[in-house]
């Protein structure tokens, strides 16, 4: 059986100053994320899940439902305000909210990839698209400018962004090609775990099409682990093999993946998947 | 011979639902075994809950009474209905294969890739998945001119042929077949029959639901007959009337 590479225990994140009522006057019975007592939001609270090497786990929910915050708590972009998450990588384990900024840091740019579903977040515009891949390589210690750029182009290649526009600024890019560009981007480092928030949102149906494609032939040909942010279920149905359901912070459900669209059992649940289909 | 990979014991399937507050039963007391190297036929009428006994063994469906108890390659037995839900993805990538009637790819694949992935993600190579794909293709007579081409545009037999090839190519130690030929003419069901039974030769033991009593004469070594849970008096009373099953049940499983 393949081995555990992330393990997330009672992550909570709670936006304002927060009071003893918040948690027991929000989530999905209180039907809010937002405490009636003190305005403060919460945005994510117990949740827990595993992770296996090479597996895709899908985080379903509406606006609100906190699946975004899971996954930038766990890239650094957020810090959480309660709960742990343990990276196990190849030859040591990391506690993620025990280790120093620097620390941090250096997951971030080496064993840990994100994907946004706005590239404002994900790629710097002043740059070129291989300029872009420099940067992530130059941050996990690779120096040598023939390496890196040979780095660059192949990767640009392999997420089928043309060659002969990696001198380009993304800025004048279509939106799927920038995702592709955030792809190779996340990729350079290898990294054993990507995070892919809402990616293929927002971009025409071919279009996400062949980027789903581009996800699932990087999975197999790298063994990379990844949890996919999404509201689509049929990003998760062709992508995740096992989902969460989140609803006002909480996760209401997890299953594996057909389960849940065939299956649900939570009243939220079953209305998200009778809406949808 | 104890060569039993399977044993389904009282198996149920309820459905709840919250938006109508009512139970919705789908199959009752479902019992049969599955010998390797043979096959066991779900027969009874529509609605019995065929399908339903299929999904529960892929665990599509969270079983609502009954022990699955499946032996692996490596004779360790365990209930399927209770296994975490990593051990059933490790299952169903090894051993437990599962021939739905629909088709669900990713929308840019060529035909031969959507065949050939379940190789892949075992790891071989991609040009030894795409040659045995080529082979269980023509052998199901799908015209060689649709290889190449993503199957969303194919006819029903054409999809349901592509389907079917990619649940035989990983050959797995179960495979769940629901109606594989329903939608083939008679000259393609016959080479589907001489798969089937290719494959029972090689040890690979098999449920399927079909259609034609003569397919079950010809290939069932069991039969394990479903009667309407509506019928059955182990029914639950919460049953509702026979004419807003069908309707209903569409509307969760659709």
């Amino acid at each position: 059986m393949s081995r555990k590479i992330l393990e997330v225990n009672n992550l909570t994140k709670i936006h304002g100053r927060g009071c003893p009522l918040c948690l027991e006057s929000t989530g999905p019975e209180a039907d809010t994320n937002i405490c009636p007592h003190c305005g403060s939001v919460v945005a994510a609270h117990g949740v827990s899940f595993d992770l296996y090497q090479g597996e895709i786990l899908g985080i379903i929910g509406e606006s609100g439902s906190g699946k975004s915050t899971v996954v930038k708590t766990l890239y650094f972009d957020d810090a959480p305000s309660a709960g742990e998450a343990v990276f196990f990588d190849e030859e040591a384990q990391y506690d993620l909210y025990s280790l120093n900024a620097a620390q941090q840091r250096g997951l971030r740019n080496k064993r840990f990839g994100m994907v946004y579903q706005n590239p404002h977040l994900g790629l710097n515009f002043n740059v070129s698209a291989g300029g872009n891949i420099a940067e992530r390589l130059l941050m996990s210690d690779v120096a040598h400018y023939g390496a890196i750029r040979e780095r660059a182009r192949s990767l640009l290649v392999r997420t089928e962004v043309l060659e002969n526009r990696m001198d380009e600024n993304p800025k004048k890019f279509s939106g799927g090609m920038q995702q592709r560009v955030q792809i190779a981007k996340a990729l350079a480092t290898r990294p054993p775990l990507l995070y892919l928030d809402e990616v293929t949102t927002g971009l025409d149906l071919s279009v996400q099409a062949a980027i789903l494609d581009l996800i699932l032939e990087i999975q197999h040909e790298l063994g990379t682990a990844m949890i996919v942010v999404t509201h689509d279920l049929g990003v998760v149905r062709l992508l995740a093999g096992r989902t969460l359901v989140m609803k006002y912070g909480r996760v209401i459900e997890t299953g594996l993946t057909d389960q849940i669209l065939e299956d649900p059992q939570h009243a939220y649940t079953q209305r998200l998947v009778a809406s949808a289909l | 011979m104890d060569n039993i990979i399977l044993r389904v014991e009282g198996y149920a399937k309820r459905f709840y639902l919250h938006s109508r507050q009512r139970s919705i039963p789908s199959a009752t007391d479902v019992n049969l075994t599955v010998r390797a190297g043979q096959l066991t036929a779900l027969i009874g009428p529509t609605g019995a809950g065929k399908s339903s006994v299929l999904k529960g063994i892929y665990r599509t469906y969270l079983p609502s009474a009954g022990r699955l108890l499946y032996t692996d390659a490596e004779g360790h037995t365990l209930d399927l209905a209770l296994a975490g839900e990593h051990h059933i993805l490790e299952l169903r990538q090894r051993e437990i294969g599962f021939v739905t009637q629909f088709l669900h790819c990713l929308p840019r694949q060529p035909a031969l890739d959507v065949v050939a992935e379940p190789l892949l993600i075992r790891g071989v190579t991609r040009e030894a998945a795409r040659k045995q794909a080529a082979g269980l293709l023509e052998r199901l007579a799908v015209p060689q001119r649709l290889w190449g081409v993503p199957p969303a545009t194919f006819s029903g037999g054409e999809k349901q042929r592509i389907n079917l090839a990619r649940g035989l190519i990983a050959r797995p130690r179960l495979l769940l077949l629901d109606e594989p030929t329903a939608s083939l003419d008679a000259a393609t069901t016959e080479h589907v029959i001489t798969l089937i039974q290719e494959m029972k030769q090689d040890g690979i033991g098999m449920i399927a639901i079909f259609h034609h009593p003569a397919l079950v004469e010809r290939l069932a070594d069991a039969v394990a007959e479903l009667s309407s849970p509506l019928s059955s008096p182990l029914s639950s009373p919460l049953a509702s009337p026979a004419t807003t099953l069908t309707e209903e049940t569409i509307e969760v499983i659709a």
